[in-house]
């Protein structure tokens, strides 16, 4: 099965925890982790692309351990009629989805790369960034 | 040395011949052929930016309505016009807001509409709602109006920019602990990015810093129509930047146009509305200078590549706002462009906010205007002042 991007968010009762290192050493799971934040009430989020035999046992295990387990549905779009290509979203991006190609200057959105943070949203001076469900 | 003059160029222009290129272009030229060849070659540079610029606005005559009334408060989709001049012109300014909008109060505020956004969709030919009040005169009885006009149906609309074209610009980086939202974006703490902002290279004023040609009547690409230089800009203070240890030339910077020309000629794709997060609305404009390459000296400073040309590195975390003078040393737009320089010792990562795609599709379209024998070189009234005029900025006191 090709990998899915899925949400987690752990309570801070169980931030603290290795379920991570579970799901690869017991389900045997294969994961990129695109975002992960701790925040200072200790709760975690983290956005990762996962994917192997025992998908759907490591999702009932995250949920056993009382992770919120959520797809990544919304999408970060580009109007491309707006987008000026100027380039002020590059160094916001956390994950180099949108980046400049150089030695064109020409800004790239990689959707593939996209966590959805949404920074880019209200960064782009010209609204060219729209969320989609 | 062999000089050519405006009406050589024309002539060239008019009967087919004149061979004009980018600015890019040209930089190739020179490496290629040498200055002297390449200035006797060559007959016109053709320039770009587009960028935000907050220094912009259009003079707006609507017509008078019957009964006539004297404007005394306008708004456009809501966005308050200065209207003290006479009673149906306006002025609508790019930095306008509604005066319902949250403004900063819940930080950082999103100004996702304003003057910047009126001018937009007027040069687009949307309907913008007109509202207008007045005190009602002898001559000037009406005392309100409601309609919904578009750029067609009124009298004139004249974009009037008193600041635009910046030669050169700060690379903002912030060197607090926290994020700042300004007018160069968003800027992490601790030197998380560097924001630059011209289109270097390729930059009008970055490309004759002694104005040298450009002067009051240059006619230019504005907006995507055709303009005119006014005057020079609010606060044009050129100089030549030097290294403060080895004193060694790093390029202009501080000067800057006045522009005018007909609104309804230009197009929504140069004027783009324009919102920077927790700083306010502006409008992002599209300017081409071309430079006529009169003799090798004009030549040699239109041939000036991004590794010649710098900005200064300055904290927008606490100097900037504090108008503190100095900053954190000069840095090439070769090196903005390449993706990160150096601050401190420490490795940051550059973005621009000025679109260098957009920069180089004016100088293009400039460039086959005149190649067309659509568009012709003036020569200016009077030239602007130039660094040898020792133009420098006041401070405010209070």
């Amino acid at each position: 099965m090709s990998p899915r991007k899925i949400v987690l968010r752990f309570g801070p009762e169980i931030s603290d925890k290795p379920i991570i290192y579970r799901l690869v050493k017991d389900y045997d799971l294969v994961m990129n982790i695109l975002k992960a934040n701790v925040n200072p009430q200790k709760e975690g989020i983290m956005v990762l692309e996962l994917s192997g035999d025992n998908y759907e046992q490591g999702l009932n295990y995250l949920r056993e351990q009382g992770v919120t387990v959520q797809a990544l549905t919304h999408e970060v779009v580009r109007n491309e009629q707006r987008c000026t290509m100027c380039g002020a979203c590059t160094a916001i991006c956390p994950t180099g989805a949108l980046h400049l190609r150089r030695p064109e200057m020409e800004v790239v959105f990689d959707g593939d790369s996209c966590v959805v943070c949404q920074l880019c949203v209200k960064a782009c001076p010209v609204r060219a960034m729209e969320v989609k469900l | 040395m062999s000089e050519k003059t405006y009406q050589e160029i024309n002539a060239r222009i008019k009967s087919g011949k004149a061979v004009v290129v980018t600015a890019e272009e040209f930089i190739d030229i020179v490496r290629e052929k040498g200055l002297t060849r390449a200035s006797q070659e060559v007959d016109v540079v053709t320039t770009g930016t587009f960028a935000p610029m907050c220094s912009s606005g259009a003079f707006l005559n609507f017509g008078h309505p019957a009964p006539r009334i004297k404007m005394y408060r306008v708004w456009l989709n809501n966005v308050p016009a200065y209207t003290g001049i006479a009673a149906v012109d306006a002025y609508i300014g790019a930095t306008e807001l509604p005066e319902d909008d949250p403004l900063n109060s819940n930080h950082p505020g999103e100004f996702r509409y304003g003057g910047g956004h009126v001018i937009e969709d007027l040069v687009a030919g949307r309907p913008v709602r007109l509202k207008a009040i007045g005190y009602g005169t002898d001559c000037y009885p009406r005392r309100e109006i409601e309609t919904t006009i578009t750029i067609h149906d009124i009298n004139e609309a004249i974009l009037f920019n008193p600041r635009n074209a910046y030669q050169n610009y700060n690379c903002a980086v912030n060197l607090s602990n926290r994020t700042i939202y300004t007018y160069m974006g968003i800027l992490k703490p601790n030197l998380g990015n560097a924001h630059y902002s011209t289109s270097g290279q390729l930059s009008p004023l970055l490309k004759d810093p002694h104005f040298k040609t450009i002067g009051i009547g240059t006619r230019i690409f504005l907006g995507g129509g055709i303009g005119y230089v006014a005057w020079h800009g609010t606060q044009h203070f050129p100089a030549i930047q030097t290294d403060p240890d080895s004193g060694r030339e790093l390029g202009p910077a501080g000067g800057t146009l006045a522009v005018i020309g007909d609104l309804k000629q230009m197009s929504p794709r140069w004027l783009m509305g324009t919102s920077y997060l927790g700083y306010g609305a502006t409008l992002s404009v599209g300017i081409g200078v071309p430079i006529p390459i009169l003799n090798e000296e004009i030549a040699r400073y239109a041939a000036a590549s991004d590794a010649e040309l710098y900005a200064p590195i300055v904290d927008y975390g606490e100097a900037y706002p504090n108008r503190k003078p100095g900053n954190l040393g000069y840095v090439s737009y070769a090196q903005l462009k390449s993706g990160k320089i150096v601050v401190q010792g420490k490795e940051v990562p550059t973005a621009p906010l000025s679109s260098y795609p957009r920069a180089r599709e004016i100088a293009g379209i400039l460039k086959k205007w005149i190649q067309n024998g659509e568009f012709y070189l003036a020569e200016p009234v009077q030239l602007l002042p130039s660094p040898a005029d020792g133009l420098t900025g006041k401070v405010l006191k209070g």
